[in-house]
């Protein structure tokens, strides 16, 4: 498939790169809201919009960024268009804001979010960064809303608010569970990919893979450090 | 007094940080491997979300509310946390290189600690003051270090363990984390 086409790019991010089950970006939205298919697909969704509209922002804008103050004006880009859809759901989509609560605010941490925008948008033309934005986006929506569904048939036997069956295990609902079901893809994925030859990732991927966004932590942490010592000896 | 006690208690024990939040999960599951390193991120942790939390409601509370402008909370946090951690780094570095290299290693993982920028948002939404904002955020981060902690020593001795094959990594400690938390339910009743 060619790079950089639109279809490419979505296919890489809802496929390849998957950023839940293959980069295991963003751990903390997709632990804490995924209590129900429903509230998964929406934070899903509410982080694609961040993610495209931060991605075109910062695309559109990558000349005129100066690469020393790069991850601050990125950090700013996301806040804003965060507490932009924040209020829109907050008018638009009560009951979601109401069940997401903390977690809207805080994408603007999600390192998927920031990770891309270092990764992709800021070396790529605006039409390419949308789509990619799109892409890693439905991946997002698609991991959150696997896990929520998964959660929501074992914690309350329901699918969606449809009831399947009567009771279920709570368990799978609190706290605990997320962690049960989530060890339990990992796990999966790991049997899969044991029997499986080795393949190679694409480099360009942010190169997060077992620490999730810990390492990516440490990337944009060390792009910052060396900033600083850059910027150290400019001053 | 007793209010701030109960803050304290409620989100050190009854809603851990990590275990029942997801907030900072990522060194959570990251900085666990060994019991020495772990006590080194929960320190640097403390001391970060003590001074964050102080900052942000300071902020929060005598600067965006007089202005009405509290719509910009998500913005001004993020980046008030961020310059705070380069600060600390810049300062501990001169004043106490001892300070600074037990906890600069992971001084700048702090800064995408989710932890962090959630606790400063808990701090508005529950209306705390500054100083039961500032207590909020000290419990917060003795709350995760303790959850570090113990995972670092339950995964010292997974090690020698025989671990089937797809479950080693990852999968392992997310089942403890899932256990941990389990455990951690049984505080629910020190307060309502």
């Amino acid at each position: 498939m060619k790079a950089n086409t639109p279809i490419e790019r979505l296919y890489n991010g809802i496929i390849k790169e998957n950023p839940t089950f293959v980069l295991m970006l963003g751990m903390c939205p997709t632990l804490a809201v995924t209590t129900s298919a429903v509230n998964g697909l929406g934070m899903g969704l509410t982080t694609m919009v961040i993610l495209t509209m931060s991605n075109m922002m910062i695309s559109m804008l990558r000349k005129a960024i100066p690469d020393s103050v790069r991850m601050p004006a990125y950090i700013v880009v996301v806040a804003s268009f965060v507490t932009i859809v924040q209020f829109l759901l907050q008018g638009f989509l009560p009951s979601l804001y109401d069940s997401l609560g903390i977690y809207i605010p805080l994408i603007v941490v999600n390192c998927i979010i920031l990770g891309r925008a270092e990764a992709y948008a800021s070396k790529n033309a605006v039409v390419s960064s949308i789509f990619d934005g799109i892409g890693m986006g439905l991946g997002f929506t698609v991991g959150l809303t696997c896990i929520g569904i998964v959660r929501e048939i074992l914690g309350s036997g329901k699918i969606f608010g449809f009831q399947l069956f009567e009771g279920g295990a709570t368990i799978f609902v609190l706290a605990p569970g997320a962690f049960f079901v989530l060890a339990m893809l990992v796990a999966t994925q790991n049997k899969i990919k044991a029997g499986r030859p080795e393949q190679k990732t694409s480099s360009e991927s942010g190169g997060c893979s077992e620490a999730g966004c810990l390492s990516c932590g440490n990337k944009i942490c060390e792009s910052k450090r060396m900033l600083d010592e850059k910027g150290g000896k400019n001053a | 007094m007793k209010e701030l006690l109960m803050i304290a208690i409620g989100s050190a024990l009854v809603n851990n940080v990590v275990l029942s939040q997801f907030l900072g999960l990522c060194p959570f599951l990251g900085v666990s491997k060994k019991m020495d390193t772990a006590a080194g991120m929960g320190g640097a942790v403390i001391f970060v979300l003590t001074l964050s939390s102080l900052c942000t409601s300071i902020i929060y509370n005598l600067v965006l509310v007089k202005l009405g402008m509290e719509y910009m909370q998500t913005i001004v946090f993020i980046l008030v946390i961020a310059a705070l951690v380069q600060l600390v780094e810049m300062f501990l570095k001169k004043a106490m290189p001892a300070l600074y290299k037990s906890l600069g290693v992971y001084l700048p993982l702090i800064t995408t600690n989710c932890a962090v920028l959630g606790v400063a948002l808990l701090n508005v939404q529950n209306e705390y003051g500054i100083l039961a904002g500032t207590v909020n955020g000290f419990a917060t981060a003795v709350g995760f270090t303790i959850a570090i902690v113990l995972m670092a020593g339950i995964r010292e001795k997974i090690e020698y363990n025989d671990v089937p094959k797809p479950f080693r990594g990852m999968p392992i400690v997310l089942l403890t984390a899932g256990l941990m938390s389990i455990a951690f339910f049984g505080f629910s009743g020190l307060i309502r």
